[in-house]
């Protein structure tokens, strides 16, 4: 589209704008880590690093860390294997109902947190409490898991669309089994959308809170749940200051390197 | 080449049968995924909303299993009940409304203003905050809009204060939170629209405007729509905005929460309506043809 000088002017400057009101609250809460003043007020009064070193030695937070990353990581390696086989599945078979998988896999995603939450803690409640499994660590991973594997299962089907069949039917002219072509040539195919799959679902597990809220039981607390509990706490405000400067940076790493590994997936979206 | 030799023996033989077996093949790869799936989540969903037909014993709390339609009769007649549940859909429509108004001029950048060049590297800069922590962007807000935060800051010199926690406050967050979800679908619309077709416009004698409101809009509709079904359904579920910035306001979301341990029935009931509301939205939206962007 031909645009006139003004008009390309006036776009520029209003995606700027929005750049900005995109980037400045995720710079306050970097900035804000390091404010003197307890009350995170603004402009800040001076700058000092005291916050992270009282954060580093926050057993609270330090504790819900590892919570998280075990979570995250129970969470990342049941969804590779239900995503993978899902997109295998859809992918490369025909069967009654194919269409509506990729319907049933987002769902979990896009019904409200609150709903699946509920859900998932009701059924936990009725079907685990009789065998002794109480709301734990372990559901804390079936609920994760049940909305990770959306992204997995995309990452890969992307990848499965994309590459052709021949190299795995030259392979089984050439003499090798359904296992060596697997082994051989499949997984080499598809193995960076599966690590871009794992470092998203690994983000998506690792900032969930609405679903760890009713899957979590008392005993286990991630670090959302640790940085929502103790948001209203002034004596804690520092620290949660810190921890959310961290979780802004340690959210930006995955996708940076799921962007790098997988051009094609990355999922334009979460979803 | 040895072991490719017929003493291979046993995986040999497997990986055959599975070979001249598709049917088994497939039965293998769908039995785990769709018995978490369909089972596990679908049955808890069905389940959960089937215990919207039970009562709960007004003294004791115990769900009484006895089947009644009390709770959705509830939810309908009580006022606060139904004034909760409007106000969630205003919520909701205004943060569309507000991305649509705020997604669409960086898309445009983005896919047609900005050099090729610099595109990708603008498409990680709006994918990036997607992915950031929701509870942070959601606390960045509560600092922002807290007392003698950066707003009041800003607002200072004009004789005001900000906005402080309120509706205005949600409406804000829950438009910051989901803005990337609306940014993408229209940056892939108008990337896809064909050049030549607002060439075409413009050798047929249509003015920037003019070929804005009958080329483009037309054609980016379905994005916005695609769009739209995320920050509407996501708006529609929140209750952590809510209770971060929100100060005293409730969303059906809040109410979902605040009946669980108690009326768990009443809770279920309440929360069919986002449930239902987001399925005729879908349904609306599919009519569209825009979910085949998505």
């Amino acid at each position: 589209m031909n645009l006139s000088r003004p008009a390309r002017i006036a776009l520029r400057i209003a995606a700027g704008l929005g750049f900005a009101v995109i980037y400045v609250p995720l710079t306050l809460v970097l900035v804000n880590s390091f404010n003197i003043d307890r009350s995170s007020g603004w402009p800040p009064a001076g700058l000092t690093l005291n916050w992270w070193e009282q954060a580093w030695h926050s057993n609270g937070a330090r504790a819900a860390l590892w919570t998280s990353v075990k979570a995250a990581l129970g969470a990342t390696g049941i969804s590779l294997v239900l995503g993978t086989l899902l997109a295998f599945a859809v992918q490369r078979y025909r069967f009654f109902g194919r269409e509506s998988i990729s319907f049933l896999v987002v769902l979990p995603i896009a019904l409200p947190g609150i709903v699946t939450g509920v859900a998932l803690n009701t059924a936990f409640r009725a079907v685990l409490e009789p065998f002794g499994v109480g709301l734990g660590m372990f559901t804390v991973v079936v609920g994760h898991a049940t909305f990770c594997v959306v992204v997995v299962f995309n990452n890969v089907i992307a990848r499965l669309r994309r590459t052709a069949l021949s190299f795995e039917e030259a392979a089984a002219d050439l003499g090798a089994d359904t296992f060596q072509i697997f082994r051989d040539i499949t997984f080499p195919l598809v193995r960076s959308a599966l690590v871009a799959g794992a470092l998203l679902s690994f983000a998506l597990s690792f900032d969930e809170i609405v679903v760890t809220t009713f899957t979590a039981g008392p005993g286990v607390q991630t670090l959302p749940i640790w940085v929502f509990s103790n948001m209203t706490r002034p004596a804690q405000a520092p620290v949660v200051n810190v921890v959310a400067a961290v979780l802004v940076l340690l959210s930006v790493l995955p996708i940076y390197l799921a962007q790098r590994l997988s051009s094609d997936t990355a999922g334009t979206s979460r979803i | 080449m040895t072991d490719t030799a017929p003493a291979a023996g046993l995986g040999r033989r497997l990986a055959g049968t599975l070979h001249r077996r598709p049917r088994l093949r497939l039965s293998l790869l769908l039995s785990a995924p769709l018995f978490w799936l369909i089972v596990a989540y679908l049955g808890s969903l069905a389940a959960l909303f089937l215990s919207a037909f039970w009562t709960t014993d007004a003294f004791t709390s115990n769900v009484v299993k006895s089947w009644n339609l009390d709770n959705f009769v509830t939810v309908l007649s009580e006022s606060v009940y139904r004034d909760v549940a409007l106000r969630s859909v205003g919520v909701a429509v205004a943060v569309t409304l507000i991305d649509i108004c705020l997604a669409f001029p960086i898309a445009f950048y983005t896919a047609r203003v900005a050099r090729p060049r610099h595109r990708p590297l603008l498409v990680v800069a709006v994918l990036t905050p997607l992915w950031a922590s929701y509870l942070v962007k959601a606390y960045a807000w509560r600092l922002i809009l807290s007392e003698g935060g950066l707003a009041d800051w800003v607002f200072g010199p004009f004789g005001t204060e900000g906005p402080g926690y309120g509706l205005a406050a949600v409406i804000t967050v829950l438009s910051y939170l989901w803005l990337p979800y609306m940014i993408l679908p229209i940056h892939a619309g108008l990337e896809q629209l064909p050049g030549n077709l607002l060439d075409a416009s413009a050798d047929l004698g249509a003015r920037t405007w003019r070929t804005f409101t009958s080329v483009v809009m037309p054609m980016v509709f379905p994005s916005i729509a695609a769009g739209s079904v995320f920050t509407f359904s996501l708006s529609l579920g929140d209750y952590i905005a809510v209770q971060i910035v929100g100060g005293k306001t409730q969303l059906i979301g809040n109410l979902v929460y605040s009946n669980i341990t108690l009326d768990l029935p009443l809770a279920a009931a309440l929360g069919t309506v986002p449930v239902a509301v987001i399925v005729l939205y879908l349904l609306a939206v599919r009519r569209s043809g825009a979910l085949n962007s998505l």
